[in-house]
């Protein structure tokens, strides 16, 4: 904070104009520096509306250091002339003067005084005129007055060339009063305290603005991670839905639940090792509902249930190789199973959203793991129709309305549909997930009833994760390369907006 | 999903019609096919071996199209284009015939011997008489057979193809395995004989064949098969003999597959036989060969068998969710390569499964296939009235209210994978990986999945490893599931939900740690104390500091250890400062 007093000097100033009033001139006025002025002037901000002050720069011409000397003790031609008396001077010691060489020259080229080379003991200097006019000093005096403008362009510039002046920058104020504009200081407060509420001291005292230009301070917090974000989402659509959540939290699974009671066949390609997490310890599951198991060998090898099967040798070995399961339907097929035991069949909605595992090559998009979101309903009479009206409900609460669907082919369901949604942005339509009806020979030698259909889709919880936070690269959304960055600045998931 | 690549302008010519590249993408869509990508055999050696080796190359434009896993009969363009005709209506789909040799002559006869039982014992056989090539169709008669032994042969694996000119070899052909030292032929498109055991290495470096030659490799016999002149055929599923190999000019082919899979192989003959008797003097017939088993048992192929189904129209509307006569639904099937007609009795509708459709094996095939004749997307969509009451699991539920609580804590969340290299669960938290209890993977490609996790710690140093350049302090947690073997399980192994989270700071924040603890167990609603409550208790643990660990108890069981982490630990994650931790199971809190 500038010294008080002259603050308040600068506002019994400011008070005395109508307008307002240079900074430059204050500090003419005050006769201080104008650094001086300029930190009263922000002081004076500070503390509100006591006056107004807008920046301006102008152009001011100024002496240098040799303009001020010519200024004081006139110029080296003028020096010169009147160093020489009526008898004159020898040039030699003319020369020794200090402004001897310049002035001696500027003289004679104003001709004031004349050289005769030819005198006797040396050569020797004589003036010519009586009296001379200075015009250099005067006009450097006008502008050590402030009287530049009196000056021509010209003449200033030739000055400005004999390096006697130059143009500087100035930047000043215009200082203008404020709306609470007062010759006395209240110094302003900053924040509110307990004593002041307490002493109502408040109501008098005058508080600093705030900067609303800043960004706040961010709160000490913790963060949920956005896919886990994106996850809660699903789970709530899908309960929101009517649908009960599966135990998935099995990731080892046996080839026969994740395969063979799905009917997908033991030369399956997915059942190979470039595609499939095999176990090695603990490398076979050793129980398996022994009758199911048998019907299931029935259907694979020689068919029934209306099936021709796959007529080949179906091996139990293949059945306990133990794996990461690659889908989460390994569980959907144990669900459904378990739902064929009860002793009167009803209907049920299931859903999971857990990791799967595929030994696959890796790039930007595809992780060896990732999340499989599910849905299924068993029901009596379900339709494709049906199948596509629940996708169509649950794509709507993702914000997707446009629906349309290519047959696919997949080993457990018949029909197979691929679903795409019609992207505003890409002006394409995009697969957003799979879907179909699960096969009677999955279902059948389970135990469900005939008339039971079941349907069932699925989709990856990344690709919408990827796409709701503009994450191109997986690895910084899943797994520890995440960046930690983009899970504290991650928003709030909402996935229909 | 195999794709075929077909020439835009033959294919267009075979369907009598123009497309837009819009128009053929949409009827791809409607048929279950997908337009995969349009392009050239130059751009494609453009990307793939750059601008000089595609000079010269052709610009022919390819439709890539992606055709259903099961639908052999569609890998070819002459496939594709009988099932569009087919399915535009613009052809009726043909009827395959097996013929006897013309003129009352003998059929070719293969005579399998009992010694391939041990390394391939099924072999079918069949001969396509007065076929007319053309350059393309003789490079799709390849192209095919290539894409048959890449899918329904598994790499060969199953089924394997073998084609030869049958005016240069004389029957009756011998299957018969025999050690490869013995075998000595000239193999297709070499200028000198080899044995079997020379071939096998020459192949090492083949960059096509070197991946079949696993399936016999350490065979003691190695199948093949002779004509009656001591001709070399083929070796299966290797190579052919160049003596009997096809050209342009070839007029009778004999074609023979030899398998471990009996039905595959037979539906492999079906495809071969099917899609290019079209160009047989008489078109769509195929002359039968005789196969002697060792057994004496004498089997006529190709199979070309027909069956008849029987359904309602009612089942297909019922699955369907549409409203079809039969008549209408028949129509529909025909248009599927599924000639149906109505019976006569009620809405009863009999279809007739070609040779070409071996992937229509149940009822449901047929539903499907009447359903995409109708049109997916003309199929009105409704909602099911299943009437349910929505459930969470237990374990996701509590799950779900932890991590909130655990964000509101302070704590930010991570997402650690769940496969992980044996070093990160046992070495680097000097553990021994013995102790572990760990799930081990057979086949992974790099060591980042050798193992299960057996707990979370490893996953928070990674990412706070690959976080070192944020601002400290680090809260870390994480509530996963992580895997341990377990004998009572049908599957000899469980996952176990757990709560990890780590401290990483200047100091070690023991106290911040355990804090965080206290917090979760005032959450859970457990109070501190030794017998119903829950107390810690200074432990050893070889990941933490010496004294700087204690295992956790809840209710008199232990649930896990929290405590600062050993300095060797925090270097072998490439650490640097210190950090706490705790890990517990909250299996026990449900």
């Amino acid at each position: 904070m500038a010294d008080t007093g002259l603050l308040e000097a600068l506002l019994r100033l400011l008070e005395k104009v109508d307008g307002g009033i240079d900074s430059q001139d204050v500090a003419a006025d005050l006769g201080v520096d104008h650094q001086l002025i300029v930190g009263a002037v922000k002081s004076l901000q500070a503390l509100g509306e006591v006056i107004s002050a807008e920046q301006k720069s102008s152009k001011r011409w100024e002496l240098t250091g040799e303009g001020r000397e010519i200024a004081e003790q006139g110029s080296h031609e003028a020096r010169v002339f009147n160093a020489i008396p009526d008898e004159g001077l020898p040039q030699n010691e003319l020369m020794k003067m200090p402004s001897g060489k310049v002035g001696f020259s500027k003289a004679m080229s104003n001709k004031w005084i004349r050289l005769d080379k030819a005198h006797e003991g040396g050569p020797r200097v004589f003036k010519t005129v009586e009296t001379i006019e200075d015009t250099v000093r005067d006009k450097l005096q006008l502008v050590q007055k402030g009287l530049s403008a009196k000056l021509e362009d010209k003449e200033k510039n030739e000055l400005k060339k004999r390096k006697l002046l130059s143009e500087v920058t100035v930047k000043s104020y215009w200082i203008t009063k404020g709306s609470s504009f007062s010759t006395t200081i209240t110094k302003q407060e900053t924040e509110l305290t307990p004593e002041m509420i307490a002493s109502g001291s408040w109501k008098e005292k005058k508080f600093k603005p705030y900067n609303f230009e800043a960004m706040g301070v961010a709160p000490d917090c913790g963060h949920l991670h956005p896919l886990m974000k994106v996850r809660t989402q699903f789970r709530q659509i899908f309960l929101e839905m009517g649908f009960t959540e599966m135990p998935t939290n099995n990731f080892i699974e046996s080839s026969f639940w994740n395969f063979d009671s799905l009917f997908q066949p033991q030369q399956h390609p997915a059942r190979d090792q470039h595609d499939t997490f095999f176990i090695s310890d603990p490398a076979l599951a050793h129980e398996f509902p022994q009758d199911y198991l048998e019907r299931v060998k029935q259907v694979h090898s020689e068919g029934g249930y209306g099936s021709q099967g796959y007529k080949y040798d179906w091996k139990i070995e293949e059945a306990q190789k133990n794996l990461l399961r690659t889908h989460t339907t390994a569980v959907s097929a144990r669900m459904l199973y378990k739902l064929a035991q009860q002793e009167k069949f009803t209907p049920v909605k299931y859903f999971s959203i857990d990791r799967v595992f595929r030994n696959e090559t890796l790039d930007a998009t595809h992780l060896a793991e990732f999340h499989q979101i599910e849905g299924v309903v068993a029901d009596y009479g379900l339709t494709l129709g049906n199948l596509m009206g629940i996708l169509h409900q649950f794509f709507t609460k993702l914000g997707i309305t446009k629906l349309r669907f290519k047959p696919a082919y997949n080993p457990y369901t018949e029909p197979s549909m691929e679903v795409f949604s019609y992207h505003e942005g890409l002006k394409k339509w995009v697969e957003v997930g799979n879907s179909g009806v699960f096969r009677p020979e999955m279902l059948l030698p389970m135990g469900l009833p005939e008339g039971v259909s079941v349907i069932a889709w699925g989709l990856s919880l990344e690709r919408p994760t990827m796409i709701k936070y503009g994450i191109n690269n997986i690895r910084e959304l899943v797994g520890h390369k995440v960046n930690l960055q983009m899970v504290y600045d991650s928003p709030i998931c909402r996935l229909d907006s | 999903m195999p794709t075929v690549s077909v020439k835009r302008d033959l294919l267009f010519e075979a369907l009598g019609q123009k497309y837009t590249d819009e128009e053929f993408d949409e009827l791809c869509f409607e048929f279950g096919l997908e337009l995969d990508e349009i392009t050239s055999e130059k751009e494609i050696l453009i990307r793939e071996q750059g601008d000089e080796k595609a000079e010269g190359a052709s610009d022919v434009v390819l439709y890539k199209i992606d055709v259903p896993a099961n639908r052999y009969d569609l890998l070819c363009l002459e496939g594709l284009v009988r099932g569009l005709q087919v399915f535009k209506e613009k052809l009726e789909a043909p009827r395959y015939k097996r013929v006897s040799p013309a003129d009352g002559g003998e059929p070719q006869r293969l005579v399998i011997t009992e010694e391939t039982a041990s390394v391939r014992p099924h072999a079918v056989a069949a001969v396509l008489r007065n076929i007319t090539f053309t350059q393309e169709r003789y490079e799709s008669f390849i192209e095919l057979q290539e894409k048959l032994h890449q899918n329904i042969c598994r790499k060969r694996t199953l089924v394997a193809i073998g084609t030869h000119d049958l005016d240069t070899i004389s029957g009756p052909f011998t299957y018969t395995a025999k050690p490869p030292g013995e075998i000595r032929f000239k193999p297709l498109n070499q200028s000198k004989e080899y044995t079997a055991t020379e071939l096998m290495s020459l192949y090492k470096t083949d960059s096509h064949l070197r991946h079949y030659l696993h399936i016999i490799e350490n065979e003691p016999l190695y199948p093949i098969i002779y004509d009656s002149n001591g001709i070399v055929l083929s070796m299966p599923p290797i190579i052919n003999g160049d003596h009997s190999k096809i050209s342009l000019n070839t007029k009778n082919i004999f074609i023979e597959c030899t398998a471990t899979d009996l039905t595959k192989a037979k539906t492999t003959l079906d495809m071969v036989v099917t899609m290019f008797s079209e160009y047989c003097e008489e078109p769509f017939t195929v002359e039968g060969a005789e196969v002697v088993y060792p057994d004496g048992r004498l089997c006529v192929y190709p199979e070309l068998a027909y069956r008849t189904e029987t359904l309602s129209g009612d089942f297909i509307n019922k699955r369907v969710g549409i409203n079809e006569s039969a008549e209408s639904i028949a129509q529909l099937l025909t248009r599927m390569c599924l000639r149906s007609e109505v019976s006569g009795e009620g809405d009863l509708i009999q279809v007739e499964i070609p040779p070409t459709r071996a992937d229509v094996i149940h009822a449901c095939d047929i539903m499907e296939d009447a359903a995409i004749a109708y049109g997916f997307n003309n199929i009105v969509r409704s909602t099911p009235r299943t009437y349910t009451i929505a459930n969470q699991l237990p374990l996701n539920k509590l799950t779900e209210l932890l991590r909130q609580d655990l964000a509101a804590a302070g704590f930010t969340e991570a997402l650690t994978f769940a496969l992980c290299s044996e070093e990160d669960i046992a070495d680097k938290l000097r553990k021994n990986i013995a102790e572990t209890r760990a799930v081990h993977i057979s086949n992974p490609k790099t060591t980042e999945f050798q193992v299960a996790r057996t707990c979370l710690l490893p996953g928070l140093l990674k990412t706070l490893a690959a976080n070192r350049k944020m601002p400290l302090p680090l809260k870390l947690f994480e509530i996963s599931d992580v895997v341990l073997k377990d004998e009572t399980k049908d599957i000899g192994a469980r996952n176990n939900r757990r709560l990890c989270a780590v401290y990483y700071n200047k100091s070690p924040g023991f106290e911040v740690i355990h804090g965080l603890l206290d917090r979760v167990m005032q959450l859970l609603d457990v109070k501190p104390g030794r017998n119903q409550g829950y107390h810690i208790q200074a432990a050893e643990d070889s990941t933490f500091f010496p004294g700087r660990c204690a295992e956790i108890f809840s209710c008199g069981k232990s649930i896990g250890h929290l405590g600062v982490l050993h300095p060797d630990v925090i270097s072998r994650f490439e650490l640097t400062m210190p950090c706490s931790a705790i890990d517990i199971d909250i299996e026990p809190f449900l």
